[in-house]
């Protein structure tokens, strides 16, 4: 038994697919009741790394420890500590909504009256209650995804696994279980680990580590990993450019350029660097714009490529996909 | 371990979807009784009773029982590959609870929905001829049961190799099939070929069709001991309960 304040722990995990190395001595600490977010491209480990963490696959080597529990060795206690939203949806779509959290909570062993209990609540919270005796094949993507995060829930697990919950949803739905996300932590008590190819979504994470390849290439806060490219563009009109470059340049240490009319301050911090640049240029700014720089930045940076080169293949996956989760047995 | 929970909450989705499903009820019980009143009449005219031990038709019925059994079973135990393919086995396997508890609560399901579609066949026994006292009743629906169990169980071990929907045909016809024309269901064993007549020793569903002939038609013409019958089909079914609860564990 390993106990202390990480609430979900990797040591060197590795594991292997016939010749192919898809999670490469990975190590990863998260800190309870945060969102932390896992980043990469497709075929990066990111699921497989789900499927170790929760004891649905062995690892080649290494330990994972969830709750202080060993992923292997202990894999009992693991379940009972984890609720998870798979990749691809896991619910009955001949049973309603109610009776899919019904069969988990049995399946959890919860106390009738609780359950009952348990499961109109998380149907309010997750605004599902008013469909509750549908067939879950009436469902739309985004029911279904929230429905699977209500199942998740149910038996109070210290951590709740999502693999890209958002995935082949359109933005308002996304928009919606996004919403109740955020809120997990707070809410549910619970340590949210969550994968995505969004970068919008991962902006939010407490934590977040990008992963290529299997392996870790960056691992942080969000500000800290964007300021890792290098800080923020402050883009300026004045009066006069020329003037106002040549006053800049003597005063702020940084790389000023000019270019298509405007003048470009990099790597800076924008919202110290703006006040400074009004007071020394006063009258003369037209206008001010800040660009801060995007998780897409970082990965680029980190790999030559974007999270999203889009190959064909990945279009394909992804089309397959949704094309699945719509029409999933009618 | 077995939760029984768990065991009851299994038990009661397929019921739930089987029920819910009119259609896949009438198709299951069409089949048989096609069977027994189209085959049976034709073959009845082709068939001397003395081959048989009694009239084609009584002859034929606890093996349409046995079918029934058979296709039942299998199906409701192969729901576990659509669980595979839908995704809804992974719910069930990252839930704290012991491999074995599934695999029971699969295995009571399919036995619960077999024996019901059986004895819904046995209702027509009188209408070619065959009129059971209570006692036959009372022995037909044990062996019913305790063969339905063995098949379910079958079916479990069956689905473990098997990932996806493609695989359902292959099952029909290299397994589900053979075993029904080597179940001595259609004609006595001991007129098959010997290569044959080895094979079908080697089916549970051989001794429980003959368990059934025991009971119902007495005077007919048997295979085996009733109490042989009987050891082999409570040995296979406790042996497949743990094979299955084995290749479950390991395939996945
Ligand atoms: N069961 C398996 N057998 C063989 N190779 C596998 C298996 N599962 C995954 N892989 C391979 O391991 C690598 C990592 O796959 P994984 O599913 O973990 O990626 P991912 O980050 O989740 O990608 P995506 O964004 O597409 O979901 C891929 O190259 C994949 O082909
Ligand atoms: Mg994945």
């Amino acid at each position: 038994m390993y106990r202390m304040a990480s609430i979900i722990k990797t040591e060197s995990l590795v594991k292997d697919f016939d010749g192919l190395r898809a999670v490469d001595n990975l190590n990863l600490e998260v800190e309870e009741r945060t969102i932390f977010g896992f980043l990469g491209p497709n075929g990066a480990g990111k699921t497989t790394t789900i499927n170790i963490l929760c004891t649905l696959l062995r690892p080649t080597s290494g330990r994972a420890f969830i709750n202080g529990y060993d992923c292997v060795k202990d894999a009992h206690r693991v379940r009972s500590s984890i609720g998870i939203v798979f990749q691809d949806t896991t619910l009955d779509k001949d049973l309603t909504a109610y009776e899919n959290l019904l069969f988990h909570a049995y399946l959890y062993g919860l106390k009738r009256e609780e359950s009952k209990k348990r499961i109109e609540e998380l149907l309010q919270f997750m605004d599902l209650y008013d469909r509750k005796d549908e067939p879950v094949k009436r469902f739309s993507g985004g029911m279904k995804r929230r429905l699977e995060v209500a199942r998740g829930l149910m038996h109070y697990p210290k951590v709740l696994f999502l693999d890209e919950p958002t995935l082949g949803l359109d933005p308002q739905s996304r928009a919606g279980l996004w919403e109740h996300i955020v809120r997990l932590p707070e809410s549910h008590n619970v340590t949210v680990f969550m994968t995505t190819h969004y970068m919008d979504e991962a902006e939010v994470c407490n934590r977040m580590a990008i992963i290529d390849h299997g392996r870790i290439i960056a691992e942080g806060t969000p500000e800290e990993l964007k300021r890792m490219v290098g800080g923020d563009v402050v883009y300026l009109r004045a009066k006069d450019n020329k003037m106002a470059k040549e006053i800049l340049k003597e005063r702020i240490i940084a790389d000023i350029e000019e270019r298509n009319g405007e003048i470009f301050v990099h790597g800076v911090k924008g919202d110290v660097c703006i006040p400074e640049i009004i007071r020394i240029l006063g009258e003369q700014v037209l206008s001010v714009r800040l660009q801060r720089p995007t998780l897409n930045d970082v990965f680029l940076k980190l790999t030559g490529r974007q999270i999203r080169e889009g190959s064909p293949e990945d279009e394909f996956k992804e089309s397959i996909r949704s094309y699945r989760r719509r029409f999933d047995r009618t | 371990m077995i939760e029984l929970k768990v065991v009851y909450v299994i038990v009661m989705r397929e019921l739930i979807k089987f029920f819910r499903e009119k259609s896949k009820l009438v198709s299951t019980m069409a089949r048989p009784l096609i069977w027994l009143f189209f085959v049976g009449m034709g073959m009845s005219r082709l068939v001397p009773q003395d081959i048989t031990g009694t009239d084609y038709m009584r002859f034929l019925f606890p093996g349409i029982i046995g079918m029934t059994i058979l296709f039942s079973a299998i199906f409701s135990s192969i729901s576990i590959i659509w669980d595979k393919e839908f995704g809804f086995l992974k719910e069930i396997l990252v839930a704290p609870v012991s491999r074995f508890s599934i695999v029971l609560g699969k295995a009571l399901s399919g036995t619960l929905l077999s024996s019901l579609q059986a004895m819904l066949i046995m209702i027509v026994s009188p209408l070619i001829g065959i009129y059971p006292e209570m006692g036959q009743i009372a022995g037909s629906v044990l062996v019913i049961i305790v063969l339905s169990f063995c098949i379910s169980a079958l079916g479990i071990i069956i689905a473990s190799f098997y990932e996806s929907l493609e695989s359902f045909s292959m099952i029909m016809n290299f397994i589900v099939m053979p075993m029904f024309f080597l179940s001595g269901a259609m004609y006595p064993l001991k007129k098959l070929p010997l290569v044959l007549k080895y094979a079908a020793t080697l089916n549970p569903l051989t001794y429980g069709i003959d368990g059934l002939r025991h009971i119902l038609i007495p005077h007919g013409m048997l295979d085996f001991p009733f109490y042989l019958d009987i050891f082999v089909l409570l040995s296979t079914s406790a042996v497949f309960l743990f094979l299955s609860t084995y290749v479950f564990e390991r395939g996945k």
